[in-house]
């Protein structure tokens, strides 16, 4: 796999903590390796809607990847009850559903970003990159202000 | 791919070309994408049987403006190889692993194939891949003949069994414009 320089909260350098929410064990375990080539951790992983909301309060992951499509709750409703408790959580949407309506109810409903499957690293690192910038200006003005 | 549009036309005027090509397209994408290996369409007939698996076998239903069901199927060397190639290296559990590829794949197949089905106007909710298990698939609808194609790849042989209409109410709408 392409080697990629790490993504780092910039708050205190440490790796990206990801919760990686896919019904698909083969897609969380491909997700997770691209997120390790970027240097980031998994913090855990969920398989449906439901779990993924009690996992993001156990974990308070930096960033979650949530598929849509998945049985008893979808990714969709999941990120906006994380979103409305939560609302920095970092949810990039990543689904083989990309049409427009989907993306556009995502993005509503608090989700920072889309990927659509088959995922391509590169792509997902730069989603990843843009997604972590709100840290690292947020880290940058408390730097300016002190 | 003009030969197999023009075969399907000819052979089945209730199944339209339509919605048939974009998963064609989504297969060819995904699977040489994924596999990093060109692959080729052997075959592309109408099947009105029940389905009959080859290997391991996903199936992913559609409800909405296009109703139906997609099975995509691969023989057990290919999914194998499927989920050695995707996951990166041998893994322990493989077997499990080779039908979570097969899973995979199908969502992903289906999954871009109705995005553009989608942007073309047509509504619908897909639902989770689910693996078949029994030897024998649910038989096409009685006014729905499925279409095969059949897909050569490096790893081995899959299958797509696609048996879609138009749901009623795209129907009544087509037919009062006319």
């Amino acid at each position: 796999m392409e080697k990629f320089a790490p993504v780092k909260r910039s708050g205190d350098g440490q790796p990206v903590r990801y919760l990686i929410v896919d019904d698909s064990v083969f897609a969380r375990k491909n997700l997770a390796q691209m997120v390790e080539t970027f240097g980031g951790q998994v913090a855990g992983e969920a398989g449906d809607g439901v779990a993924a909301i009690s996992e993001y309060e156990r974990l308070t992951p930096d960033i979650v990847l949530m598929d849509i499509t998945m049985p008893q709750m979808e990714g969709i409703e999941a990120a906006e009850q994380i979103v409305r408790k939560h609302p920095g959580a970092r949810i990039v949407m990543v689904s083989s559903v990309g049409y427009q309506e989907n993306i556009v109810a995502a993005l509503q409903r608090g989700a920072r970003h889309f990927v659509q499957k088959p995922v391509k690293p590169e792509v997902l690192y730069e989603v990843i990159k843009y997604v972590m910038r709100d840290e690292q200006a947020a880290a940058q003005s408390a730097g300016a202000g002190a | 791919m003009n030969r197999l549009r023009r075969r399907v036309r000819e052979q089945e005027p209730s199944m339209r070309m339509e919605l048939i090509q974009p998963f064609i397209n989504s297969a060819d994408a995904v699977l040489a994408q994924g596999l990093e290996s060109p692959v080729s369409i052997e075959n592309l007939t109408m099947d009105e049987e029940a389905y009959r698996r080859k290997g391991i076998a996903a199936e992913v239903c559609l409800t909405g403006d296009i109703e139906g069901r997609i099975i995509f199927d691969a023989d057990e060397k290919a999914a194998k190889s499927f989920a050695r190639h995707l996951a990166g290296a041998e893994a322990p559990g493989a077997d499990d692993l080779a039908r979570e590829a097969v899973c995979e794949l199908a969502n992903q197949i289906i999954g871009n194939a109705v995005t553009v089905l989608n942007d073309q106007g047509f509504h619908f909710r897909v639902h989770p891949p689910t693996l078949l298990a029994s030897e024998q698939g649910s038989k096409s609808s009685e006014d729905t003949e499925a279409v095969v194609l059949c897909l050569s790849t490096q790893s081995g042989s899959v299958f797509m069994n696609v048996a879609l209409r138009y749901h009623h109410r795209m129907m009544e709408a087509a037919t009062a414009a006319r």
